[in-house]
């Protein structure tokens, strides 16, 4: 079977989806970090399989799959270090009992 | 590839998911070689295996919730019926959408064609410039964050 842009696309979203299921269900702060950071990448994914089945002369999705590392890395940076901040300050890191700003 | 990322949502030990997280990161630079990006994979064994996976694993070092495990939530059930439900969104759209498919092979090194689009004439430089004050305000927030009062 020739592994088409469909393909890559059902990937992406299978892996979106898991990440959205780890990011929506879990209680651990840092879980939930890990499960954006594979949404991040699911998407990464589609871009560059657009990129390269679409227009591949351009890379223009290449470039936007560039960006989106970056700017997945300075999340992965000050989300890590809110975390550690709330740990310190509340000893857990338990999203569902860090309850600052709620009402 | 899609196990290791199961593993990820599904086990317990926050440290055995940290692993197969790096292990699925691993899984999506090849997929990056089999699209034929390949700046794209070494950049991400680079900063994903190499830079992220050290941090988080740092995290999970100084924040000891080892033992106690990532159990999930009480919005288990809906949060697994949104994604089942955003995943046969996107599944529908991609099955039934007649992509127009440019038929010509992607270009092979891409490392310099990259370097031209990001730096050259009419490329991306002003968001190079915004991606560099990002990431340095990125290290400053984090620095003031995790400082000892």
């Amino acid at each position: 079977m020739l592994v088409g842009l469909e393909h890559y696309l059902m990937l992406s979203a299978i892996l979106f989806s898991i990440g959205l299921y780890g990011a929506l269900a879990k209680r651990n702060a840092i879980v939930i970090l890990m499960s954006i950071e594979l949404m991040l990448n699911a998407v990464n994914i589609a871009m560059v399989a657009f990129s390269s089945y679409i227009v591949p002369e351009l890379l223009t999705g290449q470039v936007f799959a560039l960006f989106i590392m970056v700017v997945a890395a300075a999340e992965v940076a000050v989300g890590l270090a809110i975390i550690i901040a709330i740990y310190r300050h509340y000893e857990t890191i338990d999203a569902t009992r860090i309850d600052l700003m709620k009402w | 590839m899609i196990l290791a990322a199961l593993a990820v949502v599904l086990l317990r030990n926050v440290f055995r998911v940290a692993l197969s997280l790096v292990l699925c990161l691993l899984a999506v630079a090849g997929i990056y070689i089999t699209l034929s990006a390949d700046f794209l994979a070494a950049v991400q064994v680079l900063i994903y295996v190499g830079a992220i996976s050290v941090v988080i694993i740092l995290a999970i070092m100084l924040t000891r919730d080892v033992q106690w495990g990532s159990p999930s939530g009480r919005l288990r059930v809906p949060a697994f019926l949104v994604a089942l439900l955003f995943l046969a969104v996107v599944g529908f759209a991609v099955i039934f959408t007649p992509w127009q498919l440019a038929g010509v092979a992607p270009l092979e090194p891409t490392t310099s064609a990259l370097a031209i689009k990001l730096f050259g004439e009419g490329g991306f430089i002003l968001a190079v410039e915004v991606a560099a004050v990002l990431l340095l305000a990125a290290i400053l927030g984090a620095i003031v964050l995790v400082r000892e009062k």
